[in-house]
C-alpha cells in the first residue's frame, strides 16, 4: 500500500487502513532507534522544515530526532525569530518557506486550521505539528500506537479520556482516532471544559470521574493548563485534584491491566498523583519513546516511501 | 426629459398590483397609466421608453445596514463604490453604518457623508449615527445635531451599549427625538472571543464558538428597556431562534420592536463552515439548522419585519488569514436580492411580503415615502425574476469581495435601478 496523501493535517481525514498502515511502519521504525548507530539513509537529501510558532519542547524535540535519524535534513525556526514578529502574514511566510523548495514542512501553530491553510499554498507535504484547539494528529497516532503494543488493538477497549477537552487538540484527535479504531471513548471533566457538541466525534461524556474511569482499559489524563486559570474554568487546582484527579483509588475502579497515559507535561499532584505517573501501569514515557517511531513513519510516508526504511 | 417604463407588472405592497405603465418626469412620478394609454407617449421623442416586459417594478428596495467603509477605511469601500454596488444590487437606497474612522458620532462626518452620497451617482445614503461618543459605550453622542444634519437612526453597530443604564438613558432621548435605535444584540464577555456558532461544527474544527445566548440575552435586555421606556428598538441582523422567540412575545404583548435579518442567516448554516474558508465568518455567525429554519419562520409570520444585508466588505488581506485572526463580514449588496428571492420561488414567502420586507418596513423605519404614487420621487427598482446565473464576486462593483456565495447558483436580478428620476444602474 502506498499513502496517496500529500499532508497530514488531522486524524478525521485518515481512513482506518491509513492509519493501521502508518501504526504498522513506526512499529518497524522503532528498532532503529535502538541500534548503536540510530541513523538510516531513507531520507538523506531530503530538507524538513520545523515552523514551530507555539512553544514545544516535546514535539518540537520529537519530530527533529525522527527526522535525524532518517538522514533527512532539519531546520527550524520559531515565532521569535521568524518574520511573523515583523507582520508577515501565515500564508506569506508558508510561500517564502516553499521558494527554498523544503519537502515536509512540520506546521505548529496557535490557530486551528493554520495547517489546513498553508497546505493549499504549498507544493511540500505539510504535516500538522498542533494546530490551535483542533488537532494533533502525530500525538493521536503515537497514542494508538502505544495502546496497540500493550493491548494487541484498539478494537472494543474502554477508554477514558479526562480533563480540559474544550481546549486541547490531542484530546480532538484521540476521541476521532481512537474511535475510528473501534474502541468505545468516555470523557469526563467539569462542564467548563467539555465543549458543545463533542458527542459527535464520537465519544460520550461521563458525569464524574468515578464513573468515567469505571471498567477502563486505558485512562487518558489530560494537562491542566495552568494559565488558562484566569479564564474561570475551574476555582483551585486543589479542587479540580479531588474532582477530576487520577489517584490509586480510581485506577483500581478500571480493570486491572488498565494502562495510564499522558501526553505531557504533567502537573502532579493536579490531574495525576505521582504514585500514579510512576507506577507499572504508566505509559507516559513509552508514549514518549514511541512518538520518535511515529513521526519517522510519518516523515517515511509523506516522502513517498511504502516498503521498509531498513530495506533501501 | 421624460422616462416610460413599459409593460411591467407594478407591486407596491397595500397599495398597487396590477400592469402598469409608469411615466417619471422631473425626477418624479408623473403618473402611472393603464398600458392601453401609453402607445402615443412611446412614440414621443421626448419619452425614452424601458422596455420591461417580464418584470416586476417595485418602489426601490432600501438596505438599512450597510457599512459604507468612508471615511477611514477606503481600500475596502468608499461611499462611491458602495452606493453604486447598492445600486447594482436593486438599492434605491442604503443606511450606512457609524463604525468608520472618524466614527460618526457628529454633524461633521454625517454632513460628509450625505455630501459625498450626492455625487456618487448610485443609492441614497441615509446615515446612522452612534449611539455613543465614538461608540465607546460611556456617554451620549451628539444625536440631535446629527439628526439635523441627516442622520436616521442611531447605533453603534459592531458594538454592543454594554452599559444597561447608557442604553436606558439613549433610549429615553431619542424617544423625544423621534428616532429609532438600532441593537447591535451582543454579550462581549459570553463571545468570548469566538469566530463561529458554538456547536459540534465548532468542536470539531477547534473554533472557539459563540453561543446564541451571547445574542439572546442582549435581545431580552433590550426589549426590557424597550418596555422600560417605549422608545422603539430596532434589532440588527438576528441569528437565533430565541432571539426571534423573543421578538415574536414582545410584539405580542404590544412593545414598541422590530428586528432585521440577513440573507445568510436563512441561506446558511454553521455546517457550511468548510475549510476554514474565512468568508463564511461573519458576526453574528451562520448558526444551526434549527435557527434556520426559525428565521424563516420568522419572516413568514411577520416577527421579522425587514431583510438587510449588512453589508461589511473587507480587504482580501484581511481575509487571507488563519480563521480566527481574519476579519468578521461578508459583502452583501450585490447578492441579497437574489438570496432572498429564493424565499419567494420556494413559497416560503409573497412577493409582495418580500417586497415589504426589503422596501416598504426599511422606508417606514427611516422615515421615507416610498409609494408609487405620482407626485412621489422616482425612486424604483425593475426586477427580473426570471434570470438564472452562478453569483460572480469578480464582476461586483464593490471594492471587496468576501462573499461565500461565489459560484452559487441563484434566479432573479436586478434589471434597472432609478433613483430621483434617474437611471443609475441597467443590466447590460
Amino acid at each position: 500500500m502506498r499513502f496517496e496523501k500529500k499532508d497530514i493535517l488531522d486524524i478525521k481525514s485518515l481512513d482506518t487502513k491509513e492509519i493501521t498502515m502508518i501504526l504498522d511502519t513506526a512499529q518497524g521504525m522503532k528498532e532503529i532507534s535502538k541500534r548503536p548507530v540510530k541513523k538510516v539513509p531513507t531520507l538523506r537529501g531530503k530538507t524538513i522544515i520545523l515552523f514551530f510558532q507555539e512553544p514545544s519542547t516535546r514535539t518540537k524535540l520529537s519530530f527533529e530526532i525522527a527526522a535525524k535519524r532518517l538522514s533527512a535534513d532539519t531546520v527550524s525556526i520559531a515565532k521569535s525569530s521568524s518574520s511573523i514578529v515583523k507582520g508577515e502574514t501565515l500564508i506569506d511566510t508558508a510561500k517564502n518557506l516553499e521558494a527554498m523548495n523544503p519537502d515536509i514542512i512540520v506546521l505548529r501553530h496557535s490557530s486551528s486550521g493554520a495547517a489546513h491553510v498553508i497546505s493549499k499554498q504549498v507544493k511540500c507535504s505539510v504535516i500538522n505539528g498542533g494546530d490551535g484547539i483542533h488537532a494533533h494528529p502525530s500525538q493521536a497516532l503515537l497514542d494508538m500506537m502505544s495502546i496497540r503494543e500493550k493491548k494487541g488493538s484498539l478494537a472494543g477497549l474502554n477508554i477514558s479520556i479526562v480533563g480540559d477537552i474544550a481546549h486541547s487538540r490531542v484530546a480532538r484527535s484521540d476521541i476521532i482516532g481512537f474511535s475510528k479504531m473501534g474502541a468505545k471513548v468516555s470523557v469526563c471533566a467539569p462542564q467548563t471544559m467539555i465543549p458543545n457538541g463533542i458527542e459527535s466525534l464520537g465519544c460520550r461524556v461521563a458525569k464524574d470521574m468515578d464513573t468515567c474511569v469505571e471498567g477502563a482499559d486505558v485512562i487518558m489524563m489530560l494537562r491542566i493548563q495552568k494559565e488558562r486559570q484566569g479564564n474561570i474554568l475551574f476555582p483551585s487546582e486543589r479542587e479540580y485534584a479531588s474532582l477530576y484527579g487520577l489517584n490509586p483509588a480510581r485506577v483500581k475502579l478500571a480493570q486491572k491491566d488498565v494502562i495510564l497515559m499522558h501526553p505531557g507535561p504533567m502537573n502532579r499532584g493536579v490531574e495525576i498523583s505521582s504514585e500514579v505517573a510512576d507506577s507499572n501501569s504508566s505509559m507516559i514515557l513509552d508514549q514518549v519513546t514511541n512518538g520518535v517511531a511515529l513521526r519517522m513513519a510519518l516523515f517515511y510516508i509523506v516522502a513517498g516511501g511504502s516498503r521498509h526504511a531498513d530495506s533501501y | 426629459m421624460q422616462i416610460l417604463i413599459k409593460g411591467a407588472r407594478v407591486l407596491d405592497p397595500g397599495n398597487l398590483d396590477d400592469k402598469k405603465d409608469i411615466l417619471v418626469r422631473d425626477r418624479k412620478i408623473e403618473a402611472i397609466l393603464d398600458p392601453s394609454d401609453t402607445s402615443n407617449l412611446s412614440d414621443s421623442s421626448d419619452v425614452q421608453v424601458v422596455d420591461a416586459s417580464g418584470m416586476i417594478v417595485v418602489p426601490g428596495l432600501i438596505d438599512i445596514h450597510v457599512h459604507l467603509r468612508e471615511p477611514g477605511h477606503e481600500y475596502k469601500e468608499t461611499i462611491e463604490s458602495g452606493l453604486k454596488a447598492a445600486a447594482r444590487g436593486g438599492f434605491t437606497a442604503v443606511c450606512s453604518m457609524p463604525n468608520t474612522d472618524p466614527v460618526n458620532d457628529n454633524s461633521q462626518v454625517t454632513a460628509f457623508i450625505i455630501n459625498r452620497g450626492k455625487y456618487a451617482g448610485g443609492a441614497r445614503v441615509y446615515p446612522a449615527g452612534a449611539v455613543s461618543q465614538g461608540s465607546s459605550g460611556t456617554s451620549l453622542a451628539q444625536i440631535y445635531d446629527m439628526q439635523q444634519a441627516g442622520i436616521r437612526a442611531v447605533t453603534d453597530d459592531g458594538l454592543p451599549v454594554e452599559n444597561s443604564l447608557l442604553m436606558r438613558r439613549a433610549l429615553e432621548y431619542c424617544n423625544g427625538l423621534n428616532i429609532p435605535i438600532f441593537v447591535h444584540a451582543e454579550d462581549k464577555n459570553l463571545m468570548d472571543g469566538g469566530s463561529m456558532n458554538e456547536g459540534p461544527h465548532a468542536t470539531f474544527m477547534g473554533i472557539k464558538g459563540i453561543p446564541n445566548a451571547a445574542e439572546s440575552i442582549m435581545v431580552l435586555r433590550d426589549i426590557a428597556l424597550c418596555e422600560l421606556t417605549g422608545a422603539a428598538v430596532h434589532f440588527c441582523h438576528m441569528s437565533t431562534a430565541e432571539s426571534i422567540e423573543a421578538v415574536r412575545q414582545a410584539k405580542k404583548r404590544g412593545a414598541n420592536v422590530s428586528c432585521e435579518t440577513a440573507p445568510h442567516y436563512f441561506t446558511l448554516t454553521d455546517g457550511a463552515v468548510k475549510d476554514y474558508d474565512t468568508n463564511f465568518k461573519m458576526n453574528p455567525p451562520l448558526r444551526s439548522e434549527k435557527d434556520r429554519k426559525a428565521i424563516i419562520e420568522g419572516l413568514m409570520d411577520g416577527t421579522i419585519d425587514m431583510i438587510a444585508s449588512d453589508h461589511a466588505p473587507h480587504s482580501a488581506d484581511e481575509k487571507n488569514l488563519e480563521f480566527d485572526r481574519a476579519a468578521f463580514g461578508i459583502v452583501g449588496l450585490e447578492t441579497s436580492l437574489p438570496l432572498s428571492l429564493k424565499l419567494v420561488q420556494d413559497g416560503m414567502l409573497s412577493m409582495a411580503d418580500l417586497v415589504d420586507k426589503m422596501s416598504k418596513q426599511p422606508a417606514k423605519i427611516l422615515g421615507i415615502d416610498n409609494d408609487i404614487k405620482p407626485g412621489n420621487p422616482a425612486d424604483l427598482t425593475i426586477i427580473d425574476p426570471q434570470i438564472q446565473y452562478a453569483i460572480d464576486p469578480s464582476i461586483f462593483i464593490s471594492k471587496s469581495k468576501n462573499t461565500p456565495f461565489s459560484g452559487r447558483q441563484v434566479q432573479g436580478k436586478t434589471f434597472l435601478t432609478m433613483v430621483d428620476g434617474r437611471i443609475v444602474y441597467k443590466k447590460q
